[in-house]
């Protein structure tokens, strides 16, 4: 859509009107009045099923289907700071099934090079009052569409991207850790010294522009960092690294436009599942619109207790053996 | 000392003794200390701080509040006193404005050394976007410190002509500087006229900036969620815990200053019986505010509301919090209610707790909230879940205010701390005398 709309303004921008747009209608037309006959001509054998954005299943003729002309991140009109085009990155996490596993820790800490003391997703051993249920409650950047960190900054260093994502260009903070006390959900991580991510970043930065969309590759001494949403994985098709690591498929990612979520194993509804499970998103109340909804802990499948076989409470960053 | 020979001659600077050349080099030994250690933060980062992803801000924020606190002096004792036609000022406000000057210097300075990236320091202009409160600092700090520059310059250009005349012999060096600074002061009717408009509308002007920067010092805490911060009592509390700084310093300062410069005659028991009324006064309104903030909210006591008053009074940071608004708060106002409390030496005394005091307010204020975030503090190492400053941070900021120590020394040496042609005036001496551009 955005793609259209763009080449249109540039097509008359260029000074081809009434002319050319006469010209190109009729040369139009005339390619329908082709595909029409030649519909005519065509067995229907050729037709293959597509499914429709509300799910129904619909028969179309092969040679209606065009490819989609996939948007090219790489060119040079995409911009870091606006995202995606007509996407709403969200995340949901069902904390009936999250037993404190921390291979999504893991992962993110590996992936996003962490070398420091606090990792950008904790698992937080949860109890509202002490009469209620332990459990398990994975936290990372909430995403907030009202985000307090954005608010503050003073420099544009922390921006929110129309596909919902909040990110850190690391190469404008100034390091006044403003963003880190107005975030309500203890999410952001400072780099107090110099990173040296020497040991788990080696190769990896060969050839590699870095960008907000993939933080900590490489981190930067007095400057912020956090939980991407993993922008980078989503340019390649594939998701965000928690995602994927976690055995018990407790995170599910995509795209609230599309209304659809994906753990890897199974693509739900967003909708129906916030409803049939009654989502919600952690401190709602004060009003900061996260885009990370949480599943309630009920009908759990496995004991709190046997997480606390990982649990580790002055921990979250496993240090590489020197 | 009827004469007005003996008055230039009274409140001239005079050259330092020995005793004061030995109290600027142990203010400069710490403040090398302070840069040396300052140069070290910068090549290993923040680490060097006890401060972390909690506790991430520390002194070096609570003691730039404190100097945007003392810094509020020059509006209250200068502009809320002329305004109201307290001629009593008179020999305070120099000094008042020389603290105010210092101070806001410095908070520029302390502001920065907690920038983790000083390096990048172009960006709060080249980026700059207006909703944050740090712009609105960047915004009022420079502000404050043209408009408390001037405030100081303006009244001074008298003194300086007297000045350029009086060491004409003794000094001609010195006498050429106060000669370019004085900018042809002859004292004529326009010259006064002009002069005493500029004063006057800079006197205006410091008051409502001096409260935006109270203010926005407060925002830079009350616009964020967390408890303890998160209060629309925080500018006015700010703005009267200010005057209480702001007050205590000055009556600090002009102890010492008396005292080593000998100007008993022109500072007096009368004077600082005036001051520790005032002192009184804003430690009524800093208490008020107090307990607006700290009992009221114990009515509702909304768990994390509760979490956070139990900290600071039964729990871990109770001792700091009761001896500060016991010993610095309470104290000083039921001494300064006698009237032998408003001598002298014992305002000296009071005066210094209630600076120290303020000093550690603001450490109770930034400190306790930041280890009481929504989420439990997990997957840390233990040490974050408290926070005192590490020596790097001791160092520099104990050099911070050695700094603004000896720049007010620096100022008290070269101008003059009492204004002489005010002094003159109101004293009423002989015009013709002044006219004659003595020479001693």
């Amino acid at each position: 859509m955005e793609g259209n709309k763009t080449d249109r303004r540039k097509f008359l921008d260029k000074g081809l009107k009434i002319g050319l747009a006469a010209l190109a209608g009729s040369f139009g037309l005339s390619k329908f009045s082709s595909k029409l006959s030649a519909k005519n001509s065509r067995s229907s054998a050729d037709k293959i099923e597509l499914m429709t954005t509300d799910g129904k299943l619909i028969q179309v003729d092969s040679s209606e289907v065009i490819e989609v002309e996939k948007h090219n991140d790489h060119d040079s009109t995409y911009n870091v700071r606006e995202g995606m085009a007509n996407r709403k990155f969200v995340m949901v996490v069902d904390l009936a099934k999250c037993k404190n596993a921390l291979k999504c820790q893991s992962a993110c800490n590996k992936h996003h090079y962490v070398t420091g003391d606090n990792a950008w997703l904790k698992v937080y051993d949860m109890q509202e009052s002490k009469d209620t249920a332990h459990y398990w409650m994975p936290m990372m950047c909430q995403h907030c569409d009202k985000p307090a960190c954005v608010t503050v900054c003073p420099v544009d260093a922390t921006f929110k991207r129309r596909d919902g994502l909040v990110l850190i260009d690391n190469d404008r903070c100034i390091g006044c850790r403003f963003c880190m006390a107005a975030c309500p959900y203890s999410t952001r991580v400072f780099n107090w010294g110099e990173p040296n991510q020497e040991v788990t970043l080696n190769m990896d930065l060969i050839d590699h522009m870095s960008s907000p969309e993939h933080a900590g590759k490489p981190s930067q001494i007095g400057t912020v960092d956090k939980c991407d949403f993993c922008p980078h994985q989503v340019q390649e098709g594939d998701l965000p690294h928690c995602v994927t690591a976690c055995p018990n498929g407790v995170f599910y990612f995509g795209d609230k436009y599309e209304d659809t979520v994906t753990n890897g194993e199974e693509t739900l509804r967003l909708s129906q599942l916030l409803e049939d499970k009654a989502g919600y998103r952690f401190l709602e109340g004060l009003g900061t619109e996260p885009s990370v909804y949480y599943l309630p802990p009920v009908d759990r499948l496995v004991d709190f207790e046997d997480g606390l076989e990982f649990y580790k409470e002055y921990e979250s960053v496993e240090k590489p053996e020197q | 000392m009827n004469t007005y020979k003996a008055l230039v001659k009274d409140l001239a600077p005079k050259k330092f003794h020995k005793k004061d050349q030995l109290w600027m080099l142990f203010l400069s030994v710490i403040i090398i200390a302070g840069l040396v250690a300052y140069i070290d933060q910068i090549l290993q980062g923040q680490k060097v701080t006890n401060m972390n992803d909690y506790a991430l801000w520390g002194i070096y924020i609570s003691n730039f509040v404190f100097f945007i606190a003392t810094s509020f002096v020059g509006s209250v004792a200068v502009a809320i006193l002329r305004l109201t036609h307290n001629n009593w000022r008179t020999p305070l406000v120099r000094i008042a404005e020389i603290i105010t000057v210092v101070s806001i210097v410095m908070a520029g300075i302390t502001i920065m050394i907690d920038m983790a990236r000083p390096d990048r320091l172009m960006n709060l202009f080249l980026h700059a976007r207006l909703q944050s409160p740090i712009t609105w600092d960047v915004v009022i700090i420079p502000t404050y410190i043209v408009i408390s520059l001037l405030l100081l310059y303006f009244p001074l250009i008298p003194d300086f002509a007297i000045l350029k005349n009086y060491f004409r012999k003794k000094k001609p060096k010195l006498s050429k500087w106060y000669g370019k600074l004085a900018l042809n002061w002859t004292g004529s009717p326009a010259q006064k006229a002009i002069q005493s408009k500029s004063i006057k509308i800079i006197a205006l002007m410091i008051l409502p900036v001096g409260l935006l920067l109270q203010t926005i010092d407060a925002w830079l805490f009350s616009t964020t969620y967390r408890i303890g911060w998160d209060s629309t009592n925080f500018a006015p509390y700010f703005i009267s815990g200010a005057m209480v700084a702001g007050i205590g310093g000055l009556i600090c300062v002009i102890y010492v200053v008396r005292h080593y410069k000998k100007l008993e005659k022109y500072i007096t028991d009368f004077h600082f019986d005036k001051m520790g009324k005032l002192l009184t006064l804003v430690c009524l309104i800093y208490l008020y505010f107090n307990i607006n903030e700290y009992v009221i909210p114990l009515f509702t006591a909304k768990k994390g509301e509760a979490t956070h008053l139990d900290t600071l009074f039964t729990g871990s940071y109770s001792v700091l919090f009761w001896v500060v608004t016991i010993i610095g708060l309470v104290l000083p106002i039921i001494v300064l209610l006698f009237k032998n409390g408003r001598k002298p030496k014992s305002m000296f005394f009071i005066a210094l707790i209630v600076v120290i005091g303020s000093w550690w307010k603001r450490y109770v204020i930034v400190t306790p909230t930041l280890l009481h975030p929504f989420l439990p503090i997990q997957g840390v190492p233990e040490s974050w879940r408290h926070y005192f400053p590490s020596f790097h941070e001791w160092i520099i900021t104990i050099s911070t205010l050695a700094m603004a120590l000896l720049l007010i020394t620096i100022m008290v040496r070269y101008l003059p701390v009492i204004p002489i042609q005010r002094t003159a005036d109101e004293l009423g001496l002989n015009k013709k005398e002044q006219e004659e551009n003595i020479e001693l």
